[in-house]
């Protein structure tokens, strides 16, 4: 029986250099699993691996050396276990994500919630080449949102009450942008410099920024045989819906102009760069 | 607001993230509630990020001086924090 290679790739088996051996792709999103599935993992590796599991670049998990025949065996017995294989191929890849507000300090988004959210909408999606979403809480970029096709990245929108402000100059330290002054003896805000990284909000001893939380969105980021930064141009979208229409509109911009096998920023700078853009204008204005 | 007495200082001019939060927090623990400690640090990244670590902490910063020098003086006050340990 011939052996369809690409099937097996699709859900997740990596064709390995040892002959009928592969190296099983996991279902992981945000780069978080509970401990009752890394139990089920290592049992798995243990049974039917040799021992040893691979985390890969972006945080997925892969059982390698599990054998031809034990494929089937090895889906159901990862599916009791809670876990579900990955995938491999044109389409829409493990979506990734920092900790975010949950528990980092420094987070201005939620991101796991926003991970599983598009993963459940997306992954797997068929496309004219792979898909890659990341998610990064804050403008630290812990999960390097601009290497991305696209990437999403938590600011805030700010607002200045005065009444608060005791002008201890904390803000004007902790803004890396040089967007915050004192002058005659007031906080002032240039908004042009403001690239909505919230470290006044989160600084301020007196609470006298308030932030609204929001998504930086960055298109067409690459970082593979050819590497390329995603292009930031919307405004912050602090609405989820917006964001998700603006991720259906790129999806479907990638669909509708790149060749096979051609990744989005290819086909974004072959269709050009004005058209997309005008595109996803569009969808965030509604 | 700048009614206040410095009960303990502590320079912090002379290390580098993340020694600097660590010896700001421990000058802090050994305050009692309510004594006001003054941090002396360093421009840029010290300046940056200290004083925000210190509100996550819980603890009310009253003021933050310019010494001229490339230096500040970050005047903080203990507050216990219920709930944490």
């Amino acid at each position: 029986m011939a052996i369809d290679y690409k099937a097996l790739k699709n859900g997740g088996f990596m064709r390995q250099v040892q002959k009928n051996n592969f190296s099983l792709r996991l279902k992981v999103v945000g780069g978080n699993l509970t401990a009752g599935q890394l139990l089920a993992i290592a049992d798995i590796s243990k049974k039917y691996g040799d021992g040893h599991i691979h985390l890969t670049s972006r945080q997925g998990v892969e059982i390698p050396f599990i054998k031809l025949e034990d494929v089937e065996q090895v889906k159901a017995e990862l599916e009791a276990g809670g876990v579900n294989t990955g995938v491999c191929g044109p389409r829409v890849r493990t979506v990734t994500a920092c900790q975010g507000n949950a528990v980092c300090p420094s987070g201005c988004i939620d991101t796991y919630p926003l991970g599983v959210e598009i993963s459940e909408r997306y992954f797997g999606k068929e496309l004219p080449h792979k898909f890659k979403f990341g998610i990064t809480g804050c403008a630290n970029n812990c999960l390097k949102a601009e290497e991305n096709d696209l990437g999403v990245k938590g600011g805030y929108t700010i607002e200045f009450v005065k009444e608060s402000c005791s002008l201890c100059g904390v803000c004007i330290k902790a803004c890396r942008e040089g967007a915050i002054a004192k002058i005659d003896n007031e906080i002032v805000l240039d908004k042009s410099k403001c690239n909505n990284c919230g470290r006044c909000v989160k600084s301020c001893p007196f609470d006298a920024w308030k932030g609204e939380p929001g998504y930086i969105l960055s298109f067409g980021g690459l970082f593979g045989n050819q590497i390329a930064k995603g292009e930031q141009f919307l405004p912050i979208i602090r609405d989820k819906e917006i964001l998700f229409r603006v991720a259906d509109a790129a999806l479907a911009f990638f669909d509708k102009h790149a060749k096979p096998s051609e990744r989005f920023r290819i086909a974004i700078d072959r269709t050009g760069w004005d058209a997309f853009k005008t595109e996803m204008e569009v969808a965030y204005h509604g | 607001m700048d009614d206040f007495a410095i009960d303990e200082s502590i320079d912090i001019t002379d290390v580098v993230c993340p020694v600097t939060f660590v010896k700001a927090k421990v000058a802090l623990e050994e305050l009692e509630e309510g004594q006001v400690l003054s941090i002396r640090l360093n421009d840029g990244e010290p300046v940056q990020n200290v004083p925000r670590s210190i509100k996550e902490e819980g603890h009310r910063i009253i003021k933050l001086a310019d010494n001229g020098d490339g230096t500040y003086n970050l005047i903080v006050k203990k507050v216990e924090n219920q709930g944490e340990t």
